[in-house]
């Protein structure tokens, strides 16, 4: 590959930071449609039963309502199959909540009627006003329950290869036999995303078989799938702009009951219906990280070679719906130990579904391995930095193969030098500053370096501006401005003469923003539809003129007004008389991953965090005052944007550590912490000036930029740095997230 | 939200007179709290009685005295130059509450009569005596991490969320107030009650009574002062536990105390035991534990909030520490 790089790499700021910062960006919930109407959810106050009667009476006389829809009167789906009715299959396959399909409910707050008026305040009082009978069933939501009857995921029973399907290498529970040996349950409560944007949609039958839907989603494409799936149309019939989201963190990677109720609504009314979630029902409606269980066993050498790992979680889901995620991988590949296992498990409860959460299952799972890494480092009385170096792989344990790229170690060392990890002392509690005990504590984080397939579209304007488009969102991470560097580069233009769109499913196709996987895959899109469109308007260009048909396409050069080849300035094209012939029309080029490399090297990004903490010892008072992430993730594309990226995570890590946490009262089986007052995330004072360091080395197999993916290490590993870093201020060491004062008084 | 009429009188009585008329008619002042209990359906009121255009915002300093009108903003408060030299326990106790933009909106009174943070109180698919006496306390038996340790009932465990009125108590304010029937004192350990068989009543405010102002008497605590709050984030939290605490010292001798503890009852809990056991001691921390030892005299606990039982002795040492060292 030539040098590119004079954007990638660079601090260029967000293509889309002014209309941000001046709120011209127009969120799913702000678009105005003519005849636009409003609904509002109505969400059961049982967790479980039957839905006797709904009194809408009242609610349907009240001023300007429209309608109110509910299972005795919905439009019919097309795609809403009875579900439950193949016997062979477990209950929790059912798939997506049918909403208003039957009479069943299936957890508290599931939504029983949508009420759709002219106004937002119309719609919300006449809500009010609507009255539920039930026949309520014995329900369960308590996770120790859920624990007694834990099941092997269909997913492994289907596939005993599946990532979820249990794994040994060597030895299962090997460790029980070992010199050293520790055995301790972590705990993850439930976790909600609440972005800052609340879930919103518009949903508008533009003709009976025509579907747009403005919405809040990171998939345009899933979105699409999915709602022609329900509405049997075909997937061209269903349009989704997502242009803008608020932050999602997961929850918009699945379709989910409320953007159904909007699109039945907007069918009963025939009007455009725009529907927002209140920040309660963002608890409730929308996914969230499933409490998790989990044990990890552990063996060491006396020096300090792990000789044995066993873990276990089991991840609470709904009745209906499996979600399953990766909370043991990392432990399958982090560490040299001869004998693995690892045994993942679900808990069906009746709550609604989770999803994933920024980081999700790994990060659940770097809370456990790398506590235990702590305890064991500590039982051996050795340095934990030192401790994982002993056990450091320079292939996957997991199955041979080499890395495609690993620089954790200089992560280590980088990290440890810049939060002062010398200062650190084995025994805990030794350090003070007043009335504050000081501790250091790390943890380590990692996620496969993932490159799906995707194209992009791209085409030149006569004033000589490049437009790409891409169905890709961008949910915050930057990936609009990261693909306008990338394709400034590929085409030696300045940024300002690219115009990137993106958040359209009518755009080239391109795979849900998730999974840290969008620069890694859309990326190389971007990059080869720019060398395509170069290849295109030097032929066009040929036609013409000699030099351009003789030319190589890594010759052509964009000037402000025309078309010029490298070392020959005198052969010009003008961009007005290039496309007099043909408007010039997209380029589309799709772009797959490499597929032999797929296989012969394992992919991961990794991160590192070292935390220093303040603990006061007497009113449990935990303080982050340092927090140092490093991260292997390949080649930077923009460091303003990652380190956004990184300090977003990390901020996320804190809240994770220290402060987020739902709780369930069983007896209801109803959430008491749903809105923003209970339920805590960090706020400024919590969190640190966190410093970023990036390894920077690209990936020489990922694809031809180099990148790994950011967005999951972010978060991955901060928890558990702060939780050791906890342990080494205070010797209390908290298994069970997060680390509220009450806990280490 | 219900429909709700809303008048705006620039008269004091007028207003007292529309409250005191009319059973569901409330003021209105910042409407930081009460508004939000409106979209939650936790209050109904069919009429708000806007008082802001009444002549409540000064905060005078007459000799003996600090008087702060009802409607002074949390944040002027907290930034007057007579309350930060004369009170500043107060000071530190109104910045520990809420955030910046909130302490911008809520006024004096609204912070004492804004409502509990129970979670059964605020959602009305839950049982709760005090929003529907005769429902039953959902917390009882519930999640009561956040709830009371002291002068419960059977009926209501909540506690009083206010920050400010934690430092009110301490400092021996007293509270004026003007209804239907003239204008009356109220000592502040007196405003807020316990829940006892009728938690709907937070106060012992009489229907269309109208706070005006909030005495605080001149003392010698404008040094040695700490407002203490453990809560689950550093900022921007209701507390867990609070501790008020303000010392007189005569070189390490401690002349005369005032604590309280906020997040522990249905009131701001002053502990009196306490500070008259601190009179004459030395300011050293086993002082300061046994002090905390005596203020705890009985406590008790509910399922998930055992902690508070060390959680709020040791927050008052810490306070107790600050105060001396300040
Ligand atoms: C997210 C959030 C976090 C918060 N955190 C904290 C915190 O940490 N600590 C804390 O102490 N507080 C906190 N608060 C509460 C905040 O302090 C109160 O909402 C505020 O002080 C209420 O004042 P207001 O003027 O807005 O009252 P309003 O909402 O206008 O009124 C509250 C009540 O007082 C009555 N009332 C108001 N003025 C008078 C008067 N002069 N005479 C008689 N009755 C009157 C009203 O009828 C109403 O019942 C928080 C609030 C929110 C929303
Ligand atoms: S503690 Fe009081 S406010 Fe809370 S549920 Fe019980 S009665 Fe209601």
């Amino acid at each position: 590959m030539k040098p590119l790089s004079k954007q990638i790499g660079s601090t260029l700021n967000r293509v889309d930071g002014h209309l941000k910062v001046t709120g011209a960006a127009t969120y799913s919930a702000e678009y105005e449609l003519p005849g636009m109407s409003y609904a509002v959810l109505v969400g059961s106050t049982i967790a479980k039963g039957r839905i006797k009667s709904i009194d809408a009476r009242a609610a349907e006389k009240a001023p300007g309502v429209l309608a109110v829809i509910t299972h005795f009167n919905s439009p019919k789906v097309p795609g809403f199959t009875p579900t439950g009715k193949d016997p062979s299959q477990p209950q929790t396959t059912g798939g997506r909540l049918k909403v208003f399909n039957d009479d069943k409910v299936r957890f508290n707050d599931q939504p029983i009627a949508v009420v759709v008026a002219d106004t937002l305040e119309r719609a919300r009082f006449a809500a009010r006003l609507v009255k539920a009978e039930y026949e309520q069933e014995k329900h369960e939501t308590d996770m120790a329950a859920g624990l007694r009857q834990a099941f092997v995921p269909t997913q492994a029973k289907k596939n005993p290869k599946s990532g979820v399907a249990d794994y040994v290498r060597g030895t299962a529970d090997a460790y029980k036999t070992g010199a050293v040996k520790l055995e301790a349950e972590y705990v993850i409560p439930t976790e909600v995303h609440h972005p800052m944007e609340l879930q919103a949609i518009i949903a508008h039958w533009e003709a009976p078989d025509r579907l747009t839907i403005y919405d809040k989603t990171q998939g345009t494409m899933a979105t699409r799938r999915d709602f022609a799936k329900e509405w049997g149309l075909p997937e061209e019939n269903v349009k989704v702009i997502a242009t803008f989201v608020g932050g999602a963190f997961g929850n918009a990677l699945h379709s989910w009951p409320h953007e159904s109720a909007a699109i039945i609504a907007a069918r009963q009314v025939k009007r455009p219906v725009k529907l927002v979630l209140t920040r309660e029902q963002m608890t409730t409606m929308v996914g969230y990280r499933p409490h998790t269980w989990q044990k990890i066993g552990m063996s060491a050498s006396p020096d300090g070679k792990i000789t044995a790992i066993t873990h276990e979680a089991t991840g609470q889901t709904s009745s209906y719906e499996e979600f399953t995620e990766s909370t043991v991988q990392q432990t399958r590949m982090m560490y040299t130990a001869p004998n693995v296992n690892t045994r993942y498990r679900l808990a069906a409860l009746d709550v609604s579904t989770p999803i994933w959460m920024r980081g999700p299952g790994e990060a659940t799972g770097a809370f456990a391995l790398e506590s235990a890494m702590d305890e064991m480092a500590h039982l051996l009385n050795l340095d934990p930095l030192e401790f994982r170096l002993r056990n450091y792989t320079d292939k996957d344990p997991e199955n041979g193969k080499p890395w495609s790229s690993k620089f954790l170690k200089e992560c280590y060392q980088m990290g440890a030098e810049r939060i002062g990890w010398s200062k650190r002392q084995l025994k805990p509690g030794s350090l003070r500053d007043g009335d504050w005990l000081i501790g250091y504590g790390m943890g380590v984080g990692t996620f496969g370096a993932h490159r799906g397939s995707s194209k992009a579209n791209v085409r030149l304007l006569p004033n000589g501006t490049v437009v790409l488009q891409s169905a890709v969102t961008d949910i915050g991470p930057g990936t609009g401005t990261a693909m306008t560097q990338i394709a400034a580069d590929t085409l030696g233009l300045p940024p300002e003469k690219i115009r990137f769109e993106w958040g359209n499913s009518e755009f080239a196709p391109a795979p849900t923003q998730g999974g840290s996987a969008i620069v890694n895959t859309v990326g190389p899109a971007v990059q080869e539809a720019c060398l395509a469109l170069k290849e295109k308007l030097r032929t066009m260009a040929g036609a013409s003129n000699a030099a351009f048909a003789s030319a190589r396409k890594e010759d052509v050069v964009f000037a402000d007004k025309y078309l010029t080849l490298n070392g020959n300035d005198t052969a010009r094209a003008s961009y007005a008389d290039l496309l007099k012939q043909t408007d010039g029309g997209f380029v589309t080029v799709e772009s797959k991953p490499n597929g032999e490399n797929g296989q012969k090297y394992s992919m991961y990004s990794y991160s590192v965090h070292f935390a220093e903490v303040r603990v006061n010892p007497l009113t449990g008072e935990v303080r982050v005052s340092k927090l140092v992430s490093c991260a292997d993730a390949g080649t930077i594309v923009n460091q303003k944007t990652a380190g956004n990226q990184m300090k977003g995570g990390a901020v996320g890590g804190i809240g994770m550590a220290l402060m987020e946490a739902t709780h369930m009262d069983d007896r209801f089986g109803r959430y008491v912490t749903k809105d923003l007052a209970d339920y805590h995330v960090p706020v400024q004072a919590d969190a640190p000036a966190v410093e970023v360091l990036f390894v920077n080395q690209p990936d020489p197999h990922v694809n031809a930029l180099g990148t790994k993916g950011i967005g999951e290490i972010a978060i991955i590993g901060v928890a558990p740095a702060i939780a050791n870093a906890v342990f080494n201020a205070t010797g209390k060491r908290v298994r069970e997230l997060p680390i509220t004062p009450d806990k280490l008084v | 939200m219900n429909q709700f009429q809303y008048v705006r009188p620039s008269k004091q009585q007028a207003a007292i007179e529309a409250v005191a008329k009319d059973a569901n008619a409330t003021f209105i002042a910042g409407g930081t709290n009460l508004v939000d209990l409106m979209k939650r359906g936790v209050m109904a009121p069919q009429k708000l009685v806007d008082i802001n255009r009444l002549p409540l915002t000064r905060i005078d300093h007459d000799p003996g005295k600090l008087r702060i009108g009802a409607l002074a903003l949390n944040s002027a408060v907290a930034d007057d130059k007579q309350v930060r030299e004369h009170q500043p326990l107060l000071v530190q106790a109104i910045n520990a509450g809420a955030s910046a933009q909130l302490r911008n909106m809520a006024t004096t009174g609204g912070n004492m009569l804004q409502r509990t943070r129970c979670p059964y109180f605020y959602d009305t698919a839950m049982p709760c005596n005090k929003r529907e006496p005769g429902t039953g306390c959902g917390a009882l038996e519930g999640i009561n991490r956040m709830h009371a340790i002291f002068g419960f009932s059977d009926k209501c465990i909540a506690v009083h969320p206010s920050d400010m009125s934690v430092a009110l108590v301490a400092l021996d304010a007293t509270v004026l107030v003007s209804g239907p029937r003239g204008d009356r004192r109220i000592a502040f350990a007196d405003l807020h009650r316990l829940p006892g068989d009728t938690p709907e009543k937070d106060t012992t405010l009489e229907p269309g009574e109208l706070i005006t102002a909030v005495e605080v008497p001149d003392n010698p605590f404008t040094k040695h002062v700490s407002y203490h709050k453990v809560r689950e984030r550093a900022s921007y939290a209701f507390a867990l536990v609070s501790a008020a605490a303000a010392l007189d010292l005569d070189g390490s001798t401690i002349k005369a105390a005032r604590l309280a503890f906020g997040g522990v009852a249905h009131k701001p809990w002053r502990l009196t035991a306490a500070e008259q056991f601190l009179v004459g001691k030395p300011a050293t921390e086993e002082t300061f534990k046994q002090a905390a030892t005596v203020a705890m005299q009985g406590a008790k606990a509910f399922k998930h909030n055992e902690y508070k039982l060390r959680l709020a002795p040791n927050t008052l040492v810490q306070a107790l520490k600050n105060a001396t060292a300040a």
